[in-house]
């Protein structure tokens, strides 16, 4: 294995790496406001709403994110709906882990205590300030162990925008290997995506930490 | 001055209280026994804006009922776990009353100081003990300036050597002028405090 090599595919790998950032980032900004919504949704008294979307976390969770991913990019344009590449993989993302962290923001939800919501109200705190500054703290504390969980899966699930033609971090990777007939650019890609979700796993420990100021 | 008169509710068509009526003077204690089941706690849920009543009419000071004017200390106290105890105070002053934060925050110190709880102010709520608690529940309740403080059941989370202290506490600021409504199942503990006892029984069914 030589360090030349490495040091010749490295640029390239990284390029990679970017599209797969920016996939990642971009889908945890959008999907997490999105998902609190979601979430409320779920709980909504109105039943519509309700209904809708409950379907719609049915549908995003019991489909396998490639199949969304080929629907949006492949599928959509058959009915003339097109989007380019990256806003078809973002798309895709997005919703589906929307879905995900709906139903862990929900679960955060309906374990606050009734009674913090009975103590805002005599006090006179409005809707918006209950929810502000009393149960969405709550709220993150409690569901950081499991958005986490979501946030790793989603540095590795992004290597699934390679179907649709994205150069993603994987792409590069195997465009090498095909290339120049070597394993080290797969083992190269699987020592970044390590990289990659140790230092979410860092950053994850240093906010349950921040957040252990109370129980 | 808070006048109840002939408070009726139910829930899904049994009756549970009834003819409920009685008089809490300015700065008056008035305790309201009764075993479990009796409709203690749906009484000050009610008072405290927390259900609706099927009839009847609720006054304070000969005006509609505000919930406002009324403020509650939790049997188990509520406090806002991821705020500290001045937090828990000056929260409602200075986003509902729109109190400065200084404002806030010297009422909220004096407040502790009356209660003997002062120094704890950087406190959260999992570091104090059961008293400690129900002391900045009340802090937290009076910061709002109520007209009438209700307690749940203020005893019963409480060891029961603690029992005397709250008696302490309860009738301290009885002589600051508050006026006071103790939901209690503990007899003894309510005719130590009340002024005037109200006596409710569970109704029979049919």
């Amino acid at each position: 294995m030589s360090l030349k090599y490495i040091g010749e595919i490295l640029p390239a790998l990284f390029n990679g790496a970017t599209m797969t950032l920016s996939i990642f980032f971009w889908t945890i900004i959008l999907a997490t406001p999105l998902g609190i919504l979601v979430s409320l949704g779920e709980m909504s008294k109105i039943k519509p709403i309700k209904w809708l979307v409950n379907f719609y976390v049915w549908i995003m969770r019991g489909t396998p994110l490639l199949l969304q991913l080929i629907f949006v990019f492949y599928g959509l344009p058959i009915i003339h709906i097109v989007f380019p590449r990256y806003q078809a993989a973002l798309l895709a993302f997005v919703l589906n882990y929307a879905a995900y962290f709906a139903e862990i923001f929900r679960g955060g939800f309906q374990s606050i205590d009734k009674g913090q919501f009975e103590a805002a109200k005599v006090l006179r705190l409005n809707r918006w300030q209950t929810m502000t500054q009393i149960v969405i703290p709550q709220v993150i504390k409690i569901v950081l162990p499991s958005i986490g969980n979501e946030v790793i899966n989603l540095v590795k699930d992004s290597s699934l925008v390679y179907v649709i033609g994205l150069g993603d971090l994987l792409r590069a990777g195997n465009v090498a290997m095909a290339r120049d007939v070597t394993l080290i650019p797969l083992v190269l890609v699987g020592v970044i995506y390590l990289l990659l979700i140790s230092i979410c796993a860092f950053v994850l420990k240093k906010l349950e930490k921040y957040f252990s100021y109370y129980r | 001055m808070l006048e109840v008169k002939n408070l009726y509710k139910e829930f899904n068509n049994r009756p549970i209280l009834k003819d409920i009526s009685f008089t809490l003077k300015d700065g008056e204690i008035m305790t309201i026994v009764g075993p479990s089941g009796a409709g203690k706690t749906t009484l000050l849920r009610i008072i405290a804006g927390l259900e609706t009543k099927d009839s009847g009419e609720i006054l304070i000071d000969s005006q509609a009922y505000d919930s406002g004017k009324v403020g509650v200390v939790f049997q188990d106290y509520n406090l806002f776990p991821n705020l500290n105890v001045l937090q828990n105070i000056t929260l409602a002053p200075t986003m509902v009353l729109k109190e400065s934060k200084e404002e806030a925050n010297k009422k909220a110190y004096e407040l502790l100081n009356r209660l003997q709880m002062n120094g704890r102010e950087k406190q959260y709520p999992y570091e104090l003990s059961g008293g400690q608690k129900q002391r900045v529940a009340i802090a937290r309740a009076l910061a709002m300036k109520p007209r009438i403080l209700c307690y749940d059941e203020p005893t019963s989370a409480l060891d029961p050597n603690l029992r005397k202290e709250v008696e302490k506490m309860i009738l301290g600021l009885k002589k600051s002028g508050l006026t006071q409504l103790i939901i209690t199942h503990d007899l003894q503990f309510a005719e130590n405090v009340a002024d005037q006892m109200l006596k409710v029984q569970p109704l029979s069914e049919g």
